[in-house]
């Protein structure tokens, strides 16, 4: 019956006309697409200058007191000067490994913007519950699975547009690559940015899966992202951190992929057994969600 | 041919260990049929509808689709269905040809087929010249007709149409119906269809279940229902003060007579043939019929014999959850 109504029987089949449902609803809305090309402006723009750490110990701002300066020789005074003018770029080189905060921050900055898109594409579940979109599609022959993970795949590609863009812009605001640096390193970026979106959106789509309502869900990512934010690695290096939030941002997977897509793009030594290390962790990160995620929509949808 | 194709046999469904939702229901829906599902709000239809839709498991009994079982051969059924859902599921953002093609896609249909088929029934709905227009330009009927062409793009034998014409105006409503009616002849469907328009069921529909607190309280074809009733009401005055209900009760087809509050009450089949007799009748004994009236009963009569005249609260249509607190008595039958 189902060969002569022309169905397949592929047991993934569907899972492009969902996902490309969710980016038609971004790419085909302008005013959407824009805000989501802006946003990264502003947050790098306002963030990155705000939070701008470098430019505390950085410059050659130090202006020593003129009984001190008395006390030496003007040759003993340039030496001083120019010790203390080498110190700033180098403790930034110790804090952030790159004396640049800007290309420290545009990093941490492609996280946050995965963190925050899958977050608002795990809420498009309770949306297609609540307008009868979600029992249109169970009533069809698609897999419980491939519902999904077609939004697991709809958030992971608007976040590997979206870090693109980051980094676009970051260039013009003086982002600067570090020496180990090659294009394959670009590949390295997406492949961390992949795993982090597919283990994020199926941990935000399993809190929001049994929900008829949108502000309970709200509520407790509104709870998880800023302890996912700020206890990371994204716009402060951890062994600055006091002990305990070191632990925790230590378990963060964000801190890892942050670290991760640190050591390709903007430092210049690359330490390759952790590299390894932090490719495992958000690998076995994302895949343990996707695996929760898809029981769940095998226990939930299958009421 | 009128073999069963959907067959119920003791469905229930029991949400939280405690709420009887669906309470051991069995019917039959024979091939081509409309099958109408009436009940108040929170009487049990959405949670039947989902469980034949196979987006709800059943706690007990059983159901066939085509010979398929809805719990065991879920893919099976979900391959030879189509739904018309009560709400627009349709996505604002894509245009209605964009929306038809993903739900061909949805039943895995290849690309060329479907595009041929959206073309036909986009046409068939009328909806071809704003195929291209997204679905937030589209008003409620052209919505509607969209629904309706999704729910078909997978040639369903069986069609769901949950309150198919809510919402709409009469026009609309109407024409929805034609929509219905054309396309069920031209795909040789069976129809399975709630709706809260009752003159509406009564037209369209070849049988109909009432279903109330969980049961199926009737099923029959309108006329069947109407007639369960006793026929029609023949309503009459006379001048003098005489009890003449015996002298009624011998006319042909009358079936029971009342005097109440100085007229009398009379059930009675075939009431337009019924009271020229009875008219006849009074006047062979010099009573002289002061006033008389004759009244068909509709399905509204029939709906609210074996529903009862109490509102329900509809705030809980869903999840059916407000059924506990309704323990209004309905009235004896």
């Amino acid at each position: 019956m189902t060969q002569s109504n022309g169905n397949s029987k592929n047991k993934l089949h569907g899972i492009w006309a969902l996902t490309n449902r969710e980016l038609k609803k971004w790419y085909k809305a302008p005013a959407v697409f824009i805000l989501t090309l802006i946003q990264p402006i502003i947050w790098l723009g306002l963030l990155g200058n705000a939070l701008n750490l470098g430019s505390l110990v950085g410059g050659s701002s130090i202006q020593f007191p003129a009984e001190l300066a008395q006390q030496f020789t003007p040759s003993q005074l340039s030496a001083l000067q120019k010790f203390f003018d080498g110190l700033g770029p180098q403790i930034l080189q110790g804090a952030f490994g790159t004396t640049s905060y800007i290309s420290f921050m545009a990093v941490g900055m492609i996280a946050f913007t995965a963190l925050f898109t899958t977050m608002f594409s795990g809420m498009s579940v309770v949306w297609d519950r609540r307008l009868g979109f979600l029992n249109k599609v169970l009533s069809t022959p698609v897999s419980r699975s491939v519902i999904i993970l077609s939004k697991v795949f709809s958030a992971t590609l608007r976040s590997m547009f979206q870090a693109s863009i980051i980094l676009l812009i970051a260039i013009p605001l003086g982002f600067k690559v570090g020496l180990a640096f090659t294009p394959l390193s670009i590949l390295g970026v997406y492949a961390f940015l992949f795993l982090i979106c597919v283990g994020l959106s199926s941990l935000f789509i399993a809190i929001n899966i049994r929900s008829t309502r949108i502000e309970t869900p709200m509520a407790v990512m509104n709870l998880l992202n800023l302890p996912l934010t700020f206890a990371s690695s994204a716009f402060f290096p951890i062994d600055r951190m006091p002990g305990w939030l070191q632990a925790v941002a230590n378990a963060n997977p964000l801190s890892y992929t942050i670290n991760g897509m640190r050591q390709l793009l903007i430092n210049d030594t690359i330490d390759y057994s952790a590299l390894a290390l932090q490719y495992a962790y958000v690998g076995v990160f994302a895949a343990v969600l996707t695996t929760i995620g898809i029981v769940l929509s095998w226990r939930y949808l299958n009421k | 041919m009128s073999e069963d194709v959907i067959k119920v046999e003791g469905l229930t469904k029991i949400f939280n260990h405690s709420l009887k939702a669906v309470d051991h229901i069995s019917f039959t829906v024979k091939q081509g049929e409309i099958f109408g599902f009436l009940g108040p709000n929170g009487a049990g239809k959405t949670t039947t509808i989902n469980m034949l839709i196979t987006i709800l498991k059943p706690t007990e009994g059983k159901a066939t689709i085509l010979g398929s079982d809805i719990a065991h051969q879920s893919n099976e059924v979900r391959s030879s269905i189509g739904l018309v859902p009560q709400e627009y599921t349709a996505d604002d953002d894509l245009t209605g040809y964009e929306n038809i093609l993903l739900c061909a896609d949805l039943y895995g249909i290849p690309r060329g087929t479907s595009k041929k088929r959206a073309m036909e029934l986009l046409q068939l709905v009328e909806l071809t010249e704003f195929k291209d227009k997204k679905v937030q330009t589209y008003s409620g009927g052209m919505r509607r007709r969209l629904e309706l062409a999704c729910g078909l793009i997978n040639r369903p034998k069986v069609l769901f149409l949950d309150e198919p014409t809510l919402g709409l105006d009469v026009q609309t409503r109407a024409a929805t119906w034609n929509y219905i009616k054309t396309l069920k002849k031209e795909f040789g469907m069976t129809l399975f269809m709630t709706t809260h328009y009752l003159e509406e069921a009564d037209s369209l529909c070849d049988r109909i279940a009432i279903i109330d607190h969980g049961k199926i309280v009737v099923i029959g074809t309108p006329t069947e229902l109407k007639d369960s009733l006793g026929g029609d009401i023949i309503t009459l005055s006379i001048q003098k003060d005489t009890d003449i209900t015996p002298l009624i009760k011998k006319i042909v087809h009358v079936k029971e007579a009342k005097k109440d509050n100085g007229s009398y009450m009379i059930k009675s089949e075939s009431g337009e043939v019924t009271a020229p007799l009875i008219i006849e009748a009074l006047r062979k004994e010099n009573h002289v019929v002061t006033r008389l009236s004759l009244t068909k009963p509709t399905l509204n009569e029939v709906y609210l014999e074996y529903t009862g005249k109490s509102m329900r609260d509809a705030a809980d249509e869903n999840k059916e959850s407000g059924m506990a607190q309704r323990m209004m008595m309905r009235r004896a039958h």
